[in-house]
């Protein structure tokens, strides 16, 4: 088993199966917060600087049951080179698709920055015996993905057998290898933010490089509250342990408007240092093409038809 | 960063995010050059003038009056005519829609005075838009709907209006401080003369156009301006019922002692120094907000400020960790820019009053944080401040300072952390941040303050009562309670 990175205050090992007292979050206090960062006014090159950054962060995803390679293909075009007629935008970080996908993604993005990003261990639901999650594991991985996102046992969780939960994560942590592990919480699924919190630090401790909030499979996939609750706990493990864990918002973020307020919560939560698709991605499906029309609007003055943009 | 990071190759990181300027437009307000006096539904000429400024551009804004004894008189004797003739005799119906109409007109006008708020006081834009007017409206609809219910408020007790008030305000919430004075007094069927404070007066003179667009009668409310002088001349008014006045403790004791005798009416309501008790089982990140919250908003000129800090000492250190690095984060500056967090000092003298005592702390030995912050070159800026390794006896824990300066001291116990919050002449308020609720229940009912809040600070709601112990003052604003000190009873005199 992977030696369990170093931990937080109040998070000692061995991890009994009930958990330490992590601290507890206010919710109204939380909401407060996040709504009042959301309201940041981000005008003219700051919200280039933003929309520019949401690109190279995204995480672009196709996770439905008929994705096809063609489809795929499309995809990786698309992150690649989001803007054929603007060679000035980035390529985004990663594209995000199923297991059985993951060849013709790393066909298709070879040579280029973009990542291939696999969800793994019986996503969404996560119900499945710990063999076949880290059989999947390990063929993503052979296969050439280099990140995993994985889901957390969310009925352990619920039980209260967190240690079931952690030792999980560890044995996904060392099934991936050199890929990075994105551990999604489903945090629609965990009720309050005290869960999300503990799920965080808990996933963290066994070693995520990422935390992320949802499969975007479930109503109630990414907010502004939750997402700064699992900030919090990033910079909780920062102060006390020196890692820099990344957060990966996904579900729900369509417009630009919401990826700049994502980032302004990340900007005044964790600072200027993990304004990096190294340490935040945006998981979104439709959000792309609204940055793209933003970026132009912000260059050219006027809004271009959506025609404009390709649908992918 | 340790070994486990190195390994990767890392996509540089960007040196900084700045923002760019986001400010609200000043095109909204128009103003006069010059503003007299709103005495009987007229504009009386004033005899004396001083300039009123931007606190945050040192530029001048407007000539205004400085009221006359004989001006204020007169203002009295228009409240007078217009309790004695016409406003105690309409039905309590009429009144409140009177009220309805100003609270329906500030809402439809709030982004003219939100700016207009900012500009004269030097209070972030985005606090004079989401709270200070957002309040003053709730304050009159709140108050409209109690004008014509006085009988259910106190039953059996006959209540009927005072007569004139004569209400003073501060210049930390001016239009807000307006409302919680102005909408209790009609809606008990009072008239009104009101001086806002000497640096913030337009707020007050563009709320007379609210009065004549309401088409309230003329005199119910009457507005002079000036500076102190004008407040004790108004004290001094032998024809004024009741005294309303928000402001420091010295001012406080000097009008109770000149009223001393005479029958008025008074209510105070005047400094604070409270305790924001964070015990080791809070939600500390929430917690940190509330303590922002409690002692930077509005650059600390509030009286209920949370500005001592008492931190259970096993959670000290990563408390004050938190709280540096938030403080980091806080935009201070242009007092119209729709991302500031802290404005401008609202005055000269008041910033020269934060500096004496900042000054003291250091000198009696507290350790001084200020994050790296750059102030504009003109007007009156402080930079939020943390003192730490305060000892109760330091004058930076006795003295209200009225400024973004918290101090922080700590307790063992919950009862320690009773007798410290208390060990003040003031009670205005105090927060307790746990998450314990038996605990919460404990120490309210041991705290000396006039609000003790939970796992939130400086909230605020117009059904609340809002008031004072001890040497904060006496007398409730807000609530059912807020319209006791505006009544007459069965069985009590007059002044007169």
């Amino acid at each position: 088993m992977a030696q369990a990175p170093v931990l937080p205050r109040g998070f000692e090992l061995p991890l009994e199966p009930r958990l330490p007292r992590v601290g507890s979050v206010d919710a109204v206090a939380l909401e407060e917060r996040a709504a009042s960062l959301a309201k940041r006014s981000i005008k003219r090159e700051a919200k280039v600087f933003a929309l520019e950054l949401a690109v190279r962060m995204m995480d672009l995803t196709t996770l439905e049951g008929q994705d096809t390679p063609g489809k795929v293909a499309a995809l990786a075009s698309k992150a690649i080179r989001p803007d054929p007629s603007d060679a000035g935008i980035p390529s985004v970080a990663a594209i995000c698709v199923y297991p059985n996908l993951v060849p013709s993604a790393v066909a298709r993005v070879e040579g280029t920055s973009v990542k291939v990003a696999s969800v793994a261990t019986a996503f969404p639901s996560g119900q499945s015996p710990i063999e076949t999650k880290l059989e999947e594991v390990r063929w993503v991985v052979e296969h050439g993905a280099d990140e995993v996102d994985m889901v957390i046992d969310r009925g352990a969780f619920l039980s209260g057998r967190y240690a079931k939960v952690y030792d999980e994560i560890v044995q996904v942590k060392e099934a991936s290898g050199d890929a990075h592990l994105k551990v999604i919480l489903e945090v629609a699924e965990l009720g309050t933010y005290d869960n999300v919190r503990r799920a965080s630090l808990l996933a963290m401790a066994a070693g995520a490089d990422f935390i992320k909030t949802s499969t975007g499979k479930l109503p109630g996939a990414a907010t502004l509250p939750v997402t700064l609750c699992m900030l919090e706990a990033i910079r909780d493990v920062y102060e006390e342990t020196g890692r820099m864990i990344g957060m990966k918002p996904a579900g729900g973020i369509r417009q630009a408007k919401q990826a700049v307020q994502y980032l302004v919560q990340l900007h005044e939560t964790l600072g200027v240092e993990w304004l990096t698709p190294d340490l935040y991605r945006l998981g979104a499906s439709s959000l792309l093409n609204d940055v793209l029309m933003q970026l132009r609007k912000e260059k050219t003055g006027a809004y271009q038809s959506p025609d404009y943009f390709t649908v992918d | 960063m340790t070994d486990l990071e190195r390994k990767h190759d890392r996509t540089p990181v960007p040196k900084e995010w700045a923002y760019a300027p986001a400010p609200e437009s000043r095109d909204v307000v128009s103003l006069d050059e010059r503003y007299g006096h709103y005495v009987g539904g007229k504009w009386l000429e004033p005899s004396e003038t001083y300039t009123t400024i931007s606190p945050a551009t040192e530029e001048p804004l407007a000539e205004v009056g400085q009221a006359t004894p004989e001006e204020v008189e007169a203002a009295v004797a228009a409240a007078r005519d217009a309790f004695e003739n016409g406003w105690s005799g309409i039905s309590a119906a009429e009144r409140a829609k009177y009220l309805f109409r100003i609270a329906r007109i500030l809402q439809e006008r709030s982004r003219e005075f939100a700016v207009l708020e900012s500009l004269n006081g030097g209070k972030p834009i985005k606090e004079s838009r989401d709270v200070d007017l957002p309040l003053a409206a709730a304050h009159f609809f709140y108050y409209a709907g109690w004008a014509d219910k006085l009988e259910y408020a106190f039953p059996n007790r006959r209540p009927r209006p005072v007569g004139v008030a004569g209400q003073i305000i501060p210049w930390n919430f001016p239009l807000l401080m307006l409302s919680w004075k102005i909408a209790p007094a009609l809606a008990a069927g009072n008239t009104v003369v009101l001086k806002p404070a000497e640096t913030t007066p337009l707020s007050a003179l563009l709320f007379a156009d609210v009065l004549r667009q309401a088409e309230l009668p003329p005199g119910v409310v009457n507005i002079v301006t000036g500076d102190g002088r004008t407040g004790a001349a108004l004290v001094k008014s032998e024809d004024v019922d009741k005294i309303a006045f928000t402001g420091s403790t010295d001012v406080g004791k000097a009008i109770q002692r000149e009223l001393a005798g005479t029958g008025k009416k008074l209510t105070l309501e005047l400094g604070g120094k409270a305790a924001n008790i964070i015990f080791d089982d809070a939600a500390l990140d929430q917690a940190v907000e509330g303590i922002v919250n409690g002692i930077y908003f509005n650059q600390g000129h509030v009286c209920c400020a949370g500005s001592r800090l008492l931190v259970q000492e096993s959670i000290y250190e990563p408390v004050v960790e938190k709280l540096k690095r938030r403080l980091t984060t806080l935009r201070v500056g242009d007092p119209l820019d729709k991302n500031t967090d802290v404005g401008a000092i609202n005055s000269e003298q008041q910033l020269e009053k934060i500096r004496e005592l900042v000054e003291s702390g250091e000198q009696e030995g507290a350790e001084i944080y200020q994050p790296p912050c750059r102030l504009p070159e003109k007007g009156y800026w402080f930079v939020p401040t943390v003192f730490t390794n305060v000892a109760q006896s330091y004058r930076i824990a006795q003295e209200e300072i009225f400024g973004p300066v918290l101090s922080v001291l700590t307790f063992r116990t919950p009862e320690e952390a009773v007798e410290k919050a208390n060990n003040t002449p003031y009670g205005l308020s105090a927060g307790v941040w746990t998450e314990k609720g038996s605990r919460i229940l404990w120490m309210a009912e041991r705290l000396r303050a006039g609000v003790v809040w939970a796992n939130t600070f400086n909230r605020f709601d117009p059904s609340s009562p809002f008031g004072g112990y001890k040497e904060s003052g006496f007398g409730r604003e807000g609530g059912r309670h807020g319209l006791e000190p505006y009544l007459r009873f069965d069985n009590e005199p007059s002044h007169d």
